[in-house]
């Protein structure tokens, strides 16, 4: 296995900003007096609440229940009561208030019993999914993706290497590299467990060069495992999931699919030690490490923040006041988000709070024209033509950018970045794209639109058809019937008009019974019960119902057939 | 306080268009003194002329289209666009011609598209082709290269620029001009030893030319350097350029000019390094400004040798500016990830 690093595309430097929170060492976050805990901070599914307002929980205890295999569950950050379950302001991008459990502390932070595995190499993959399922693990990069789900998840190429991303190219984020430096160990087990679930040979972790304590401490702790440290340069945005796999494995991810699709699970540290806890301590992911820096803040470093935390709570405790901040970052200054209230709570994916000041991060500089000097170009790390892309996008013509590949943008901002005529490039394309997206919903209500006309036709000529077939029975069968009373006496006609009587009401049993079955079947697939029972089910309903029909049109025909009347059944 | 929310980047590289245009600016510095040097006052005064003009004008147009001047008076664009039609321009062009030049190129070359960056044409070449095509006889009269001595005094510029004084016998033809119009005959050989044409490694190319070109490569070395142009077009266009007059020269030296005459006279350079690569009116894509450029190189000594006209520079560009939209629609570059085999594509 040759130690190569791959170069990827474009990229910038932007000032790093990262020494101001590595001086001191990761501090434990003060317990705050409320916590919001969101019941979605993952991709998927939210969790459903499965407590009670007033209920009192452990630290541990499930709060909330994943909901489907993209999901994971919610637990109680500490002890304490549940106080309230509502909307509050979360770092939902839109600042839509989201559903979350708010949690009074008692002040015991009393665990909830829980055991782990000691020995994991003897376990099943299985059972070592499931309990990363119950723990709520979710990528802590800030991706949010239900690890159990990425680890079961089918897929053609089979996985033979596992990549650990510590690149945190984003600016000011220290997070990683303080967890990489202080808990080398409990990546390098998270990493290895993930390497056994999988049965990967390979497992790499990749490191930018501008981290050297945190690779130290990593190769020490990986030093006698098979897992390999991979120091990559500086450049924004290597930690991109897909820039980090081509760097280490120089396999490229195609734009339609994921690392998966190249054979490679890729997850963050943070998320690696979330997987040792919650495999051999038995811990749910109630704590993450999350930086708190920018001029904002007297003390910038690292907190171990229970989940819930209100970020002003984060501010205060490492010397700034909410109040004063011009913008509050979560995330990088390149691909965070701006909040809007202090009140907002730290999620799985918090990795970094920036308590910003006009000082530090000024009012953008405003618009010129574009000259098209292809700076962005040149920094674009999809090898995108984002001068082409803004044309495109302001002229409306959203389906020349789809074209030019927009889709394949990952909105890095590196373009933005290095624009001389500072233009917000990536607001163009987050418009572009929801355009598009916009359009693509058109197109498919109106598809949904048309194939439900269509079923609809279909159904009520089969049903006109079916109507007719009855129609002809009955009147075969009162034909019969008329003659056989007729000829009560003289004929033996074996013609028992009783019984194609009893066929008609037979299937027509039949058909309720198969309409039933047949809508028990529609509801299982929406609420994605097992359906094979009732599959099963409704086949041998349509063959009985079938086989009745058969039958009665055996009767209608076979008086008809037998009847001495000429006036038989006309042509339908 | 309250927080602001909008998008991300939060942070962005110091610098503006400005500082793009001022660089330009500087770079044409060596080009400017050599031609001074070599040719008079003349393209000083112009450049000063013309830029200033240039200023006026699309403060004017600004004005009119209701747009805040200083905002967009501070891009210096029509700085640039004046200063590369004075480059241009034959050195004692009267004033008038170089006035009307200016005021076109802003006016109607860029304003009237909408401004910096909406012009489908290079605004300093829109205007050099129509002065070219309207008045050709001051067009085509270049001072006569003195390098040093003998030209006309500063006063004596300004007089025969703006006083309208007569500059008989100080001009002459281009060497490339002279060359096209004896190529083949029996007197170019008397021609090529005249002073016009000085010897250089063993090629005979225009007495002074080199100077200017040289200057004006230099300035596009340092914008190279300072990341202000790409390689792409200047390579793929000398390339172009220096390889087809290096073919057709090996084939009949007596028909055709030398690379080094090619390479080192008229506006080679100056076209190759700033009227070329102006990204506004050029290819977009790495793929794309390679062709751009090449295109440049081979109609310039298409034009060159075979057309009417001394010079090319105006028409090569402007025909593949017309180019550069359908390059961009065709010559579109791999996007990363995009032609991975697809396994499972998805729907």
């Amino acid at each position: 296995m040759s130690a190569r690093i791959w170069t990827m595309p474009g990229g910038v430097h932007p000032p790093a900003h990262k020494q101001a929170s590595t001086r001191r060492p990761i501090a434990e976050a003060a317990l705050p007096a409320r916590l919001i805990i969101p019941v979605q901070q993952h991709v998927g599914n939210p969790a459903t609440p499965v407590v009670a307002i007033g209920e009192y929980v452990l630290k541990g205890q499930r709060l909330a229940e994943a909901q489907g295999f993209v999901s994971v569950p919610v637990h109680a950050s500490t002890s304490g009561t549940v106080v309230d379950i509502g909307r509050y302001p979360t770092d939902h991008p839109s600042q839509i208030d989201s559903l979350c459990i708010v949690l009074a502390p008692d002040g015991r932070d009393e665990w909830l019993p829980h055991e782990g595995l000691a020995d994991w190499r003897q376990a099943d993959p299985v059972e070592l999914i499931e309990r990363v399922r119950a723990a709520g693990v979710a990528g802590l990069g800030g991706a949010g993706f239900p690890t159990a789900a990425k680890l079961t998840a089918e897929h053609e190429t089979r996985i033979d290497t596992v990549v650990i991303n510590g690149m945190e190219c984003e600016p000011y984020i220290t997070a990683d590299d303080m967890q990489m430096r202080e808990r080398a160990h409990e990546i390098i087990e998270g990493t290895r467990i993930i390497q056994h679930i999988l049965r990967a040979p390979t497992a790499l972790v990749g490191i930018e060069d501008n981290k050297p304590e945190a690779i130290r401490a990593m190769q020490r702790a990986a030093d006698g495992t098979d897992v390999a440290i991979r120091v990559a340069p500086t450049k924004y945005p290597s930690g991109a999931a897909r820039q980090t796999v081509y760097i280490l494995t120089g396999r490229e991810v195609p734009n339609w699919g994921h690392t998966i699709d190249v054979g490679v699970f890729c997850c963050n540290t943070g998320t690696a030690a979330a997987v040792y806890r919650a495999i051999v301590h038995g811990e749910p992911l109630i704590s993450r490490i999350t930086t708190v820096s920018g001029a904002g803040v007297r003390e910038p470093r690292n907190l171990d923040v229970r989940i819930g935390t209100p970020v002003g709570d984060l501010i205060r405790q490492c010397g700034g006041d909410p109040a004063q901040l011009s913008r509050l970052i979560l995330g990088g200054p390149m691909m965070g988000v701006t909040l809007h209230e202090a009140t907002i709570p730290v999620t799985k994916l918090t990795n970094c709070l920036i308590a910003a000041t006009a000082q530090d991060f000024p009012p953008p500089p405003p618009e010129q024209p574009c000259i098209r000097c292809g700076a962005c170009s040149e920094a674009c790390p999809v090898a995108l033509l984002p001068q082409q892309l803004l044309w495109f996008a302001k002229a409306g013509e959203f389906e020349k950018a789809e074209k030019h590949h927009l889709r394949a943008c990952i909105e890095c901002g590196a373009c933005a970045y290095v624009c001389p005529s500072n233009i917000p490039l990536v607001q163009y394309y987050r418009h572009a794209k929801g355009e598009l997206r916009a359009q693509a919903e058109e197109k498919a209500k109106a598809e949904a639109s048309k194939q439900r006309f269509e079923a609809r036709q279909t159904r009520l000529t089969q049903d006109e058809a079916e109507r007719e077939v009855k129609r002809q029975a009955r009147l075969a069968a009162a034909q019969a019937h008329a003659r056989s009373t007729a000829n009560d006496t003289a004929s033996a006609m074996p013609t028992p008009p009783s019984d194609t009587k009893s066929l008609t009401i037979a299937a027509a049993m039949a058909r309720v019974g198969l309409k039933k079955a047949e809508k028990a079947l529609a509801v299982a697939v929406e609420a994605n019960e097992p359906t094979d029972a009732l599959v099963t089910e409704v086949e041998r309903l349509k063959a009985e119902v079938a086989k009745i029909e058969a039958e009665l049109l055996n009767a209608a025909s076979g008086v008809k057939t037998g009847g001495a009347e000429p006036k038989g059944a006309e042509p339908a | 306080m309250s927080l602001i929310t909008v998008t991300s980047p939060h942070t962005v590289q110091p610098g503006n268009t400005g500082r793009f245009m001022r660089l330009v600016i500087y770079a044409t510095l060596p080009g400017l003194l050599a031609l001074t040097w070599c040719f008079g006052w003349g393209s000083l005064i112009n450049v000063l002329w013309c830029s200033a003009l240039a200023v006026a004008t699309e403060a004017a147009c600004l004005r009119a289209r209701g747009r805040d001047l200083r905002f967009f008076l501070g891009d210096c664009s029509a700085w640039v666009t004046g200063l590369l039609l004075g480059l241009a321009l034959p050195p004692f062009a009267p004033w008038w011609l170089s006035a009307l030049g200016t005021v076109f190129a802003i006016a109607v070359g860029k304003q009237l598209y909408g401004g910096l960056g909406m012009n489908p044409f290079n605004p300093a070449m829109v205007a050099y082709a129509l002065l070219l095509v309207s008045f050709p006889v001051p067009m085509t009269q270049w001072a006569a290269p003195t390098a040093g001595g003998g030209v006309p005094g500063l006063s004596d510029s300004l007089a025969i620029i703006f006083g309208g004084l007569s500059i008989d016998g100080r001009t002459m033809a281009t060497p490339l001009d002279t060359f096209r119009q004896f190529a083949g005959t029996e007197a170019l050989d008397a021609l090529l030893a005249r002073p016009m044409f000085e010897p250089l490694g063993g090629a005979r190319i225009g007495q002074g030319w080199a100077w200017v070109n040289l200057g004006f490569l230099a300035g596009g070395l340092f914008l190279l350097a300072r990341r202000v142009i790409s390689w792409h077009i200047p390579v793929a266009m000398l390339t172009a350029l220096g390889g087809l007059a290096t073919v057709f020269w090996l084939i009949d030296p007596s028909r055709y000019a030398s690379p080094l005459l090619h390479l080192l006279s008229g506006a080679t350079m100056l076209c190759a390094f700033f009227i070329a690569t102006d990204p506004v009116t050029a290819a977009a894509s790495r793929p794309g400004r390679l062709l751009f450029g090449a295109g440049i190189g081979v109609l310039l000594y298409i034009i060159r040798t075979f057309g009417a006209y001394p010079d090319a520079v105006a028409f090569a560009v402007l025909l593949m500016n017309l180019a550069a939209p359908t390059i961009d629609t065709y010559l579109q570059p791999r996007t990363w990830g995009e032609s991975v085999p697809a396994k499972r594509r998805a729907p």
